[in-house]
């Protein structure tokens, strides 16, 4: 039976043990592939996963969000250009925002990139909000495993930072950047909360334009007002580049650097990676318990209102209800 | 930069008469209220038993800008119309009816038909072959390596070079192209952008080595920087430096080259990577008004090069909007000279314009159909005043026209101008009420696009953000979306289609030796490094790039470094160098 | 078991696959209308759609078809020099024992769409082809690829 669980994992082992190989020695059509299979839980996909984490855990993640319009598709084209001028191996995760109205996606963040595509020495793969099982935030959390296993030495996820999936994905990353521009400070107030308090690097970007110093003040101040927190004590850094010219990129490599070291110096490196497999296993169980809830609801709709109307003690009722139905489909898993 | 800010809206434009007093108008108060009083009647009574028994095709009818169309028009439509704000006399302000006294009365509009392929002897051979059968200017179609700044040798070039236009890699190739050709007798028209002052520089240093002066040197060069950002995308450097070398261009020609229009503004481009009128008409003046406020900041006077600035705009299929868009232009663009920049001079005030129709609306299905569109489109340009036109060739869908086709497209012009009578008096359609409310449209929308772009910064900002390219990649999905449902028609396409097109089969092409004309342009190359002074070459090329990190004009070096041989690519590199290069924003 | 499918244990059983898309621009032209008009298209009608935008070459389109392992690659050429682009796109996609389907849309004249078809095209698109009929035959080798999946 294809694809069925066999619980024979032998064969399927050793053959995904080679392909992984062969992606570590720098196959790009096998890393491809691969990361389809991540895309969508599945026994052979756990499988893979167990294999990757074997070989995981010591490369450097490092997320790159920001307000719309700043350059973050190009500050990270040219933050690839100077790893690479750096001898290191960098795989991208390009996460695109899909149109909300349509079941597709349009993803061209690449499109920035598109000059390092064939350069052996870098990986890019677009992931779109859309149509994966289990959702965005999880096949991006396997594909870093991935990425991290067949050893790029950084691996750079770029999102748009908005939307819980989003948040999701950076908060495991090691080092942070979160990219503005000059003149956007309405837009960083309106920026999630959330997302402007990650940074551990922040990038004044377009720092080219007449307006950049009084943007640049602007972001000084909130980071000494303490507006944005520091996570376990690092000081977050201010850097200014123009991506399109090329100008304060080593500095932010440099940047994300001392990042890096602070965060091995403290122990926290590993930590990092712990969490994210911890933040993988908690959205996939999640989303699996969130998808039955959501279809047991839906087939006991009548019963639900009846329940609310009629019950001595309608919550209980509805935990009886629900988590009795969740309970037995669960098992059948 | 941006030492002038004109006032943001048209709003700041002061209008006559005078608030408060009454407007003077075609038709007194009385009889429009009589107008209005019988339109009602004559809706209530026979319209109303006409659509009762003949209903109506659609719902709603709209131009392809979207702009819904009435059943009739009449004087009611044009209440509180000034004649003499809104049109005047052809020649007069605001040239709403032409900018010439007689327009084509003393002088037919010029027949420029776009040309060029393979090496330059093809297109020495092609340009020969059009002035012997009446052509009365030249112009230069490109091929994509030239136009973006790179070598026929150049890895990226392979497979390209020849195909869509004429290889130029060095003054060697412009010299072949126009041997045997008087340039002082001729006008020449390069579609060039990026690499704009290479290919002026090569054509001057050709016509003085004819002996030819400077100030009979005449023709156009494109390069208009902005609208390759938002469609054509044949751009190389950044928006700020692409400017500013174009910009380059139009000071030193104004200043050396009398006759040289330095700049054709162009609309065509806009319209053919999908946009709709008010687009491509509110778009290109906004690039218009960028580029005049760039030169007012090098402290030129606006009435110093305004006179050297043309446009080019393209004429699609929808008859009546294209010749309101024409005349709304050149209202339009007299009102931003004069109320917003203070040109005086009048010359200063007119939209000169050149005319291409619509590659855009031409189909592969029944290709022979091409020809009707064609000429339809062309009256149009003709019939909204047009300097100068190509028409079309029907095989363009296909390949760059052969002979044939290209001949016939010449004469669809010939039968407009000596057969029809259409050019015997100026401005035919002045006063016709469906066409003075549609050029009202044009404006009122074209204007409320401005005002957005200026409240960006203007057009470099607004590129920068992507906002005209949303803006037409979403006006190409709606039409064609429309095609997909039927809400619009095209022959062939989506109406009257045959299963069998027997036509689309026999189609005669215009056969290229690609592959020969790459190799001669390689090995031309290769002779030309192998015998030129490289010592020279590379001293003006070092001298190209300080001069750039200067920041002065860059022009008399680019022609000091086109003399000594340097190549198109080599002179495009070394300014790569100093500016950079430009990826497009993610805009779908 | 003869090779790894795709295949979930997912309760509900196998969710449909979205079918992906590159929509690249080979060569130098700049003529993008019809690639974006047809990528919209493509992602109204549920396709995840990777667009590398203008002057790509060969090699990119290839390596970014690898890297995002798409379905099918759709290309787009204005330009002329479509038949010297494609065979060689045909010969990467060959030496690299890839047989993802490669369609063709522009102005390409009659007599090329039989050569193109040698070099294993799978589909040409002239001007004023249906978007529908466009989207149909991409969902059609979307699935037949997606059917051949192994790994």
């Amino acid at each position: 039976m294809q694809g069925r669980y066999s619980g024979d994992t032998g064969g399927l082992e050793e053959r995904l043990l080679n392909l992984i190989e062969r992606a570590r020695g720098g196959s790009r059509a096998l890393a491809g592939k691969l990361l389809s299979v991540l895309e969508t839980p599945s026994p052979e996909a756990g499988v893979l996963l167990r294999l990757l984490i074997e070989k995981s855990g010591g490369n450097h993640v490092v997320g790159v969000t920001g307000i719309p319009g700043a350059g973050k598709s190009t500050l990270a084209s040219q933050l690839i250009a100077e790893y690479r001028r750096r001898g290191l191996r960098v795989g991208v995760l390009a996460i695109d925002p899909s149109s909300p109205l349509s079941e597709g996606s349009l993803m061209a963040d690449r499109l920035r990139m598109q000059r390092h595509a064939t350069d052996p020495g870098v990986f890019i793969r677009s992931l779109a909000s859309k149509g994966l099982l289990g959702g965005l935030s999880l096949a991006a959390l396997a594909m870093v495993e991935a990425l991290d296993a067949f050893g790029y030495d950084k691996i750079i996820v770029e999102t748009v930072g908005v939307g819980q999936a989003d948040v999701d994905i950076l908060d495991v990353a090691h080092t942070i950047l979160v990219v503005t521009m000059p003149g956007a400070g309405d837009d960083i107030q309106a920026l999630k909360a959330g997302v402007m308090e990650i940074g551990d690097v922040y990038v004044l970007n377009k720092s080219d334009k007449p307006e950049a110093e009084q943007t640049l003040e602007f972001m000084k101040f909130a980071l000494e007002a303490g507006t944005v927190s520091a996570r376990h004590g690092w000081t977050p850094r201010l850097v200014k580049t123009s991506a399109v010219q090329g100008t304060g990129i080593p500095e932010l490599a440099d940047a994300i650097e001392e990042h890096r070291v602070f965060l091995e110096e403290k122990g926290l490196f590993a930590q990092r990676v712990e969490d994210r497999r911890v933040k993988l296993a908690r959205l996939y169980a999640r989303s699996l318990v969130d998808d039955m809830v959501e279809e047991i609801v839906g087939e006991k709709r009548a019963e639900i209102l009846d329940t609310l109307r009629k019950s001595p003690d309608p919550y209980r009722s509805i935990l009886d209800l629900v988590l009795e139905e969740l309970r037995m489909r669960l098992q059948r898993l | 930069m941006k030492v002038f800010k004109a006032p943001l809206c048209i709003m700041c434009v002061p209008t006559y008469p005078p608030r408060g007093l009454p407007m003077p108008s075609l038709f007194s108060e009385r009889e429009l209220d009589e107008i209005e009083e019988r339109l009602k009647r004559w809706e209530e009574g026979p319209l109303r038993r006409s659509l009762e028994r003949y209903p109506e095709r659609r719902d709603r009818f709209t131009t392809l800008s979207g702009i819904e169309v009435k059943r009739v028009y009449t004087p009611a439509d044009l209440r509180d119309y000034d004649y003499f704000e809104k049109l005047g006399l052809p020649g007069e302000y605001p040239f709403t009816r032409g900018i010439h006294a007689t327009m084509y009365r003393g002088r037919l509009w010029t027949m420029r038909m776009f040309s060029g392929f393979g090496t330059p002897e093809d297109t020495n051979r092609r340009l020969r072959f059009l002035i012997e059968h009446g052509e009365t200017g030249l112009s230069l179609a490109f091929d994509f390596p030239t136009l973006l700044g790179i070598d026929s040798d150049d890895p990226r070039a392979s497979g390209e070079v020849g195909v869509c236009g004429v290889a130029v890699d060095s003054l060697l190739d412009m010299e072949i192209i126009f041997r045997g050709i008087d340039m002082g007798q001729v006008t020449t028209n390069m579609t060039i952008n990026p690499p704009a002052p290479i290919l002026l520089s090569m054509y001057v240093a050709v016509a003085e080595k004819q002996g030819v002066p400077r100030d009979r040197i005449g023709g156009t060069v494109q390069n208009d920087p902005l609208k390759e950002f938002m469609a054509q995308k044949s751009y190389v450097y950044p928006p700020e430096a692409a400017v500013k070398i174009a910009m380059d261009v139009v000071e030193w020609s104004v200043k050396n080259l009398p006759k040289w229009n330095p700049i054709s503004i162009s609309g065509y481009h806009i319209r053919e990577a999908g946009s709709t009128a008010v687009q491509e008409l509110a778009f290109t003046l906004a690039d218009g008004i960028e580029y005049v406020r760039h030169l007012k900041g090098r402290g030129m006077e606006v009435d110093e090069f305004a006179h050297r600035l043309s446009f080019f705009f393209d004429s699609h299929i929808n008859f009546f909007e294209e010749i309101a868009k024409f005349r709304a232009a050149r209202r339009m663009w007299a009102r931003i000279m004069r109320e917003w920049f203070g040109a005086r001079k009048e010359r200063s005030l007119w939209l000169r314009f050149h005319t291409q129709t619509a590659g855009v609306s031409l189909t592969a299905q029944q290709p022979w159909n091409n020809v009707v569109r064609t000429a339809i489109e062309a009256l149009a340009a003709v019939l909204g005043g047009t300097q100068s036109l190509h028409t079309n060739a029907l095989d363009e869908p296909f390949r760059v026209p052969s002979e044939f086709a290209a001949k016939l497209a010449l004469r669809t012009q010939q039968i407009i101008a000596y057969e029809t009578g259409v050019a015997d008096t100026v401005d035919p359609l002045a006063g016709s009420y469906y066409v003075e409310w549609l050029t009202d449209k044009m404006e009122e929308e074209a204007w409320r696009y401005i005002e957005r772009i200026e409240a960006m910064g203007g057009m470099t900002e607004a590129v920068k953000k992507g906002f005209p390219q949303k803006e037409i990649s979403d006006a190409s999905y709606r039409f064609q979306r429309e095609v997909e449902e039927g809400r619009r028609h095209i022959v062939g396409v989506n109406i009257f289609v045959e299963e069998e097109d027997e036509e689309l089969r026999n189609v005669p092409l215009l056969e290229i030796d690609q592959e020969e004309a790459e190799r001669r342009q390689v090995e031309r190359l290769r002779r030309l490094r192998s015998e030129r002074d490289n010592a020279l070459v590379e001293r003006r090329l070092r001298e190209l790039r300080e001069v750039a990190r200067r920041g002065e004009n860059l022009m008399p070096y680019i022609l000091e470094a086109v003399k000594a041989y340097a190549t198109l690519g080599e002179i495009t590199n070394a300014l790569k160098e100093v500016y950079g290069e430009w990826v497009e924003p993610p805009i779908i | 078991m003869s090779g790894l499918s795709l295949q979930s244990y997912e309760p509900r059983g196998r969710p449909p696959k979205t079918p992906k898309v590159l929509v690249a621009k080979l060569g130098l032209d700049g003529h993008d209308r019809g690639a974006k008009v047809v990528a919209r298209a493509l992602r109204d009608a549920g396709f995840d759609v990777v667009y590398t935008g203008i002057r790509q070459t060969p090699e990119q389109v290839v390596e970014a078809a690898l890297q995002e392992d798409v379905d099918v690659i759709g290309i787009s050429i204005l330009s002329g020099a479509h038949i010297h682009h494609v065979s060689r796109l045909m010969e990467l996609l060959r030496d690299l024992g890839e047989d993802i389907p490669v369609t063709v849309g522009g102005t390409i004249p009659l007599p090329d769409i039989p050569r193109l078809k040698e070099m294993g095209v799978r589909e040409v698109f002239l001007p004023g082809t249906p978007l529908q009929v466009i989207v149909e035959k991409m969902r059609r080798l979307a699935e037949e690829r997606q059917g051949a999946r192994k790994i």
